[in-house]
């Protein structure tokens, strides 16, 4: 019996060829909008807290009230040798990341953004380093850039110079997809080189990171350091990401932009197969009476019906990732990036699923309340 | 004669707007294991109201059903479906057949309906076709066979689980004359040869001489229920006057 059901959704489904080709397509359609309007709320989420996601550190200490990683204010590093004397620091670092100014060789002018780490310290290092050696940046006036803002900020290659607010920067390494949530490119240099280019006086840091040694919890760990420390905060890296994602998302008008294209997304991707399931549903509305009328239970037109849709649901979801991923590759070389993690493209299969499904129970209940005696109707 | 429909004082009314329409007033009709019954009357007159009515597709306003000895009026909605699956074949004036599926898979499907499945489905799905002369049809689709070829897949449909009762609506009124005949002859044989109650709602005058019984119908009423050899009886006096 199972196997005729599905015999007849299957046959319902593909003898007519163009009207699978539109629900394929609506299905298709409704999920790559889904995919890259969540893609680019979660591109733009990740991207706003990159440094700090990055950073490997446990901890960060700013100065107090501060509410994201763009709005660090400088203090004395003098507290750095506190916090290395503080039982249950396993490492410490000064860390800038502040906005200043770069000038291209053709004289042009763009904001960056510039991190300043320490290159002997595994902590806050630029990531996906495609060209270059880290190491490379403990040289003075080195810095590196991402691969995506060449053109940006007029360089192409290792060893082109340009300067920072009128100080000479040499390209010494490249990374990839380190996209910056605001118009500034990030430039990695090291901490030294990092005071010159922010005009950041040389006894004054803009975050210390800190890693613990395993031997407390962090947040005991960061309530002591508050206590040793004064006029600061100490925040957990996931703490520090959620401020940093939560301002750029929602106390800006940029992430409520997204967050609402994503909303939209979705809501129009399930109006979308809502209608493209529906409209097959009735489509097959006469033969559905018909089953009633030589006494079909409604479990057995329930069983069909879902079946169709669960069948398209798996056939677009398919063909739809197959068409995310390009436009996930495409997206990696442009301005804005779209993710599509795997516990997305999961969720996303469970979305599709739930979405034909609901469409298909909206026919349901269409078809339950058909009144058999239509088929007497020619 | 086994009565395997007993209906009595049927009356179906439908609101329309602020008035009521009575479809059927008060219909008391018997039907009978091998007999081929014939409800004929103007447009209007209820004959598919009091088809859809023994069929327990419609329920009636008031008035009483037996189908094969059990009261099916007070029946719950979802005991009807096994009434219908269990009891009784239709066959439908516009065929309803599965286009998506083809003959042989029609017929396997109300099969399926009735709890036959696989190749023994399948096998009395064609052995079902061979009855109604379309053993060479088994794969074609509905698109592609005659309007009497349709109706007789129909028909094999409607023995699908060797219901005691046929009920078919205008079943030759797409069909040209030698088509109809065909449909009507296989019906006739149904009831004849193999004992089942047939009831047929038609307008065609054609037909008529197919029934064993002419019941008539205008206004929702039953005005007229005479056996064929009544008929003749009349048809003959009639000829010697």
């Amino acid at each position: 019996m199972q196997l005729k059901l599905s015999e007849l959704a299957w046959r319902n489904l593909v003898h007519d060829k163009v009207r699978l080709l539109v629900t394929i397509t609506g299905v298709v359609f409704a999920v790559v909008l889904i995919v890259v309007q969540l893609g680019l709320f979660l591109g733009f989420a990740t991207t706003t807290s990159g440094l700090v996601d990055h950073s490997g550190a446990d901890l960060w200490m700013t100065a107090a009230r501060v509410p994201y990683i763009e709005q660090g204010v400088a203090f004395s590093e003098r507290k750095l040798s506190t916090v290395l004397a503080t039982p249950g620091v396993a490492r410490a670092t000064k860390y800038i990341a502040r906005f200043s100014q770069w000038q291209r060789p053709d004289g042009g002018q763009e904001g960056v953004q510039v991190v300043g780490f320490d290159p002997d310290q595994p902590l806050g290092a630029p990531w996906n380093v495609v060209e270059g050696r880290v190491a490379d940046l403990k040289l003075d006036d080195n810095v590196f850039v991402d691969e995506l803002y060449r053109q940006k900020l007029g360089v192409t290659r290792i060893g082109d110079v340009c300067e920072i607010r009128g100080r000479r920067a040499r390209v010494a390494g490249f990374t990839r997809g380190l996209r910056s949530f605001t118009t500034s490119p990030y430039i990695f240099t090291s901490f030294k080189n990092a005071q010159n280019y922010v005009s950041l006086p040389s006894d004054q840091t803009i975050f210390i990171l800190i890693t613990g040694d395993g031997s407390t919890g962090l947040d005991d760990l960061g309530r002591r350091l508050a206590a040793r420390v004064k006029d600061v905060d100490v925040v957990t890296t996931a703490r520090f990401s959620a401020m940093t994602r939560f301002y750029w998302m929602f106390t800006t008008g940029a992430g409520v932009a997204v967050l609402l294209a994503a909303v939209l997304g979705l809501v129009v991707g399930v109006v979308v197969v809502a209608q493209t399931i529906y409209a097959t549903t009735m489509d097959h509305i006469r033969e559905y009476g018909t089953l009633k009328a030589m006494g079909a239970t409604n479990g057995y037109l329930y069983r069909v019906i879902m079946q169709q849709a669960i069948i398209s649901a798996l056939a677009g979801y398919s063909l739809a990732m197959i068409v995310s991923w390009f436009v996930v590759r495409g997206s990696e070389k442009g301005g804005a990036a779209i993710l599509l993690p795997w516990q997305m493209a999961v969720g996303m299969l469970g979305l599709t699923i739930v979405m034909c499904s609901g469409a298909a129970l909206v026919s349901i209940n269409k078809v339950t309340r058909l009144d058999p005696a239509m088929v007497f109707k020619s | 004669m086994d009565t395997v429909i007993q209906a009595r004082g049927l009356t179906k009314t439908y609101a329309q707007g602020e008035a009521a329409m009575r479809a059927l007033d008060q219909v008391t009709l018997d039907l009978y294991a091998g007999e081929l019954a014939l409800l004929v009357g103007p447009s209007g007159s209820g004959k598919t109201t009091l088809l859809s009515i023994m069929g327990c597709i419609l329920r009636p306003t008031s008035g009483s059903l037996c189908v094969l000895g059990d009261e099916v009026t007070r029946l719950a909605e979802r005991e009807l479906p096994a009434i219908r699956r269990e009891r009784i074949g239709f066959i439908f004036q516009a065929f309803n057949l599965f286009p998506t599926l083809t003959a042989l898979q029609n017929v396997a499907l109300a099969l399926d309906l009735k709890g036959a499945s696989g190749r023994a489905a399948r096998d009395k799905a064609a052995q079902l076709l061979d009855q109604v002369g379309l053993s060479a049809k088994l794969g074609a689709y509905p698109a592609d066979l005659s309007g009497g070829q349709k109706q007789r897949v129909a028909i094999a449909r409607a023995l699908a689980g060797d219901p005691p009762i046929i009920l078919a609506d205008e079943p030759t009124a797409a069909l040209d004359s030698q088509s109809g005949r065909i449909v009507m002859d296989l019906l006739q044989r149904l009831a004849r040869q193999r004992g089942r109650a047939v009831a047929i709602v038609t307008h065609d005058n054609r037909v008529w001489g197919y029934g064993d019984r002419l019941v008539k119908m205008e206004d929702g009423r039953v005005i007229s229920d005479e056996r064929q050899a009544a008929l003749e009886d009349r048809s003959r006096e009639g000829a010697v006057a």
